[in-house]
């Protein structure tokens, strides 16, 4: 049976190209790097050009550059790290529509007595920059925002964002875990202080992800126990999965801009086609601003766990908001955060391609979806056919 | 994606009895697209007074397909004394079992047959009736259905409740009633109350009162709601009236009447002061 992957916000397939220079990281090369001899010393050489790949992908200097597990903990020591090394106490400022690597430690600020203020967004999944300048004035901040939103794809204007916030003295992380590998990023322009990004995301494997630490910024450590990652983070590094991610972020540096119109005109296709083919559908988020691959779309009257199902017969893979995806009795934070109708809510279904993706792939949904979603309405009890 | 059985993803793919019965004998609905899934039952009975077409609309997962499909071909040939005796649990062992957190699918398809039966015998409409004393807000459900449940599939504790019927499953404020009415059933006797909290007995200037009224919506009241799709806004606060709005899921949902009443009165009553009433604001 056809496979075709468009979940790729979820996680990626790993390139050919970063697994053949991982591999001798986990045969001949598995020395530790911060031994002495030369096992330790021809690995630390890969690690410090991984690093600087990494770097260079979003325009950083090399120690700027913070190896880590997971794109949460990376988002984990940037909220907890800096709101523990901050000389003064700080309001923490974010969105309604984070991840919860970010809405969780920022619980756990709540919990240990900070001032925690979640921005709403509108409908498109935008924020309103006034609110956030109102609560900038209310002191000093750590704000952290996402560069763009992994269920919908909805970009904010970090550049913006950040200008606003380091204008009031405050200081700026971004999750940028769902935009690097689709969007150029380039902190050269954008003055963000901290960003996150994950290697599983941009076809580098599970395990390993990134912190950047603009020179200056004050980070208390997560993780304690060895002086690794300029005392940053303690730990052995994942050596494989640090040469992956520095591989990894090469070769999308190479391609970035060419896949982002290649992709998007794919992803425009597919919306097209299904808004053409199937009747009573609405697209989530803010069309004009968003991530090139991802298409979060609602068909209204049906249940996205059973269009996933009937999709997954078919050899395709995508994802849902809908409650009963996850086991849990109420649709995505985000989507209800953006007042989406319950009569869509339930129904959405997100779409994320990559640079694996073809026209045959995006010809072969067209073809197979409208069906799907006849079938559903002609059982449900609200569905017009 | 979920260990669905066999039988579950035939019924899923190819449900059987699709449709709605022009003049049924019997009508049944049950769910709300707020909630996520919805169910509408619809029988015809022969000359005997036996079952001899039924059909059914379901807007849900593919669990709640297949438990529909699924009651449509058990009651078919059944006298409704018969059909009546089907329980949940015969549901799901029809398709060879559906998970845990699933579970709330088969009882929405047994609530649809129960409903449609009443509608036959007395004619009633009005769809599902929140009789009893409602125990989970967030989702109203009843003393009596929770009972049900427990009962029907020997159940001991709360989450289990949770994946049967839904109660408990939002803001979480029920499961202690859950809780005693287990004990009740398995006849360990109510449980011992936990002592709450010393109210705050001081009088509050308006403003006072204002901001703990918005702190007991923050903390006591939104985190249900916003698990149901929906939000709380405090329009005005004049002596003991709070004015408040719904928004969201909320304002549409069919339970949002108790919600309203019992849940914001009950907690602001509980948190803020003993005489507040709690008012609808105009849209
Ligand atoms: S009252 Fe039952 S979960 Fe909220």
């Amino acid at each position: 049976m056809k496979q075709i992957y468009l979940d790729n916000n979820a996680t990626t397939a790993v390139a050919p190209e970063v697994l053949e220079a991982m591999t001798p990281f986990l045969k001949e090369l598995w020395g530790n790097p911060s031994s002495m001899h030369v096992f330790g010393g021809q690995v630390r050489r890969h690690v410090e050009r991984a690093r600087r790949q990494v770097a260079d992908f979003i325009g950083a200097d090399q120690p700027e550059i913070v190896f880590t597990s997971c794109g949460t903990e990376s988002n984990n020591m940037a909220i907890l790290g800096t709101m523990e090394a901050a000389a003064e106490r700080m309001n923490f400022i974010t969105t309604r529509v984070e991840h919860p690597a970010v809405l969780e430690p920022a619980r756990k600020l709540k919990g240990l007595g900070f001032n925690v203020i979640e921005l709403d967004v509108d409908s498109y999944g935008q924020i309103d920059l006034g609110q956030l300048k109102r609560y900038l004035g209310q002191g000093p901040a750590l704000v952290s925002i996402m560069w763009a939103n992994n269920e919908t794809g909805v970009i904010f204007p970090i550049r913006e964002i950040a200008e606003m916030v380091k204008g009031a003295g405050g200081i700026m992380h971004t999750d940028a875990v769902q935009a690097a590998g689709k969007i150029p990023i380039d902190l050269r322009g954008t003055k963000a202080d901290l960003l996150s990004l994950s290697g599983h995301k941009l076809h580098a494997p599970k395990g390993v992800a990134a912190l950047y630490i603009r020179r200056g910024t004050r980070v208390a450590p997560l993780i304690h126990g060895g002086h690794q990652e300029f005392g940053k983070r303690g730990g052995t590094e994942n050596v494989p999965g640090i040469v992956a991610l520095g591989k990894a972020c090469e070769l999308s540096a190479d391609s970035i801009s060419e896949e982002a119109a290649r992709v998007a005109a794919l992803r425009d296709r597919l919306q097209e086609g299904i808004l053409k083919m199937c009747p009573d559908t609405r697209v989530n988020g803010d069309q004009t601003r968003r991530l090139p691959n991802t298409l979060n779309i609602s068909f209204l009257y049906v249940e996205g766990e059973s269009i996933l199902y009937h999709l997954s017969d078919l050899g395709v893979a995508a994802s849902s908001g809908s409650a009963c995806t996850s086991g849990s009795l109420e649709p995505s934070h985000v989507i209800r955060a953006m007042g989406v109708p319950f009569i869509a809510a339930h129904g959405s279904i997100r779409f994320s391609l990559s640079r694996y993706n073809t026209g045959d792939d995006v010809d072969y949904v067209l073809e197979h979806l409208p069906p799907i979603i006849r079938k559903l309405r002609s059982i449900s009890p609200f569905g017009r056919m | 994606m979920w260990e669905y059985t066999d039988k579950v993803l035939d019924h899923f793919r190819n449900p059987r009895n699709v449709g709605v019965i022009d003049n049924p004998d019997g009508s049944g609905e049950v769910g709300s697209m707020a909630c996520g899934d919805a169910l509408k039952l619809t029988f015809k009975l022969d000359a005997n007074k036996r079952i001899a077409e039924a059909k059914f609309q379901t807007f849900g997962c593919a669990s709640a397909i297949a438990s529909s499909s699924a009651l449509t071909e058990m009651i078919k040939g059944k006298t409704l004394e018969e059909a009546e005796k089907i329980t949940n649990q015969d549901i799901a062992d029809y398709l060879g079992g559906l998970p845990e957190q699933k579970m709330h699918c088969s009882v929405m398809g047994r609530e649809a047959l129960e409903l449609a039966i009443h509608n036959y015998r007395t004619g009633d409409t009005s769809g599902k009736i929140l009789e009893g004393r409602v125990i989970c807000h967030c989702f109203g459900v009843t003393e009596e259905e929770i009972t049900r449940v427990v009962r029907d599939n020997h159940l001991t504790g709360v989450e289990q409740v949770t994946n049967y019927c839904k109660a408990g499953g939002a803001c979480g404020k029920c499961r202690d009633d859950i809780a005693a009415i287990i004990a009740k059933i398995n006849g360990l006797g109510p449980k011992n109350e936990q002592p709450r909290p010393p109210r705050p007995g001081r009088a509050l200037t308006t403003l006072q009162k204002i901001k703990l009224i918005e702190e007991t919506l923050e903390k006591e009241v939104r985190p249900a709601l916003r698990k149901d799709g929906g939000d709380i806004e405090l329009i005005d606060v004049a002596g003991n009236d709070v004015f408040v709005a719904l928004r969201g899921m909320c304002a549409n949902c069919q339970v949002a009447r108790f919600t309203l009443k019992d849940v914001v009165e009950a907690r602001l009553k509980e948190f803020v002061s003993p005489d507040i009433v709690v008012k609808e604001a105009p849209p």
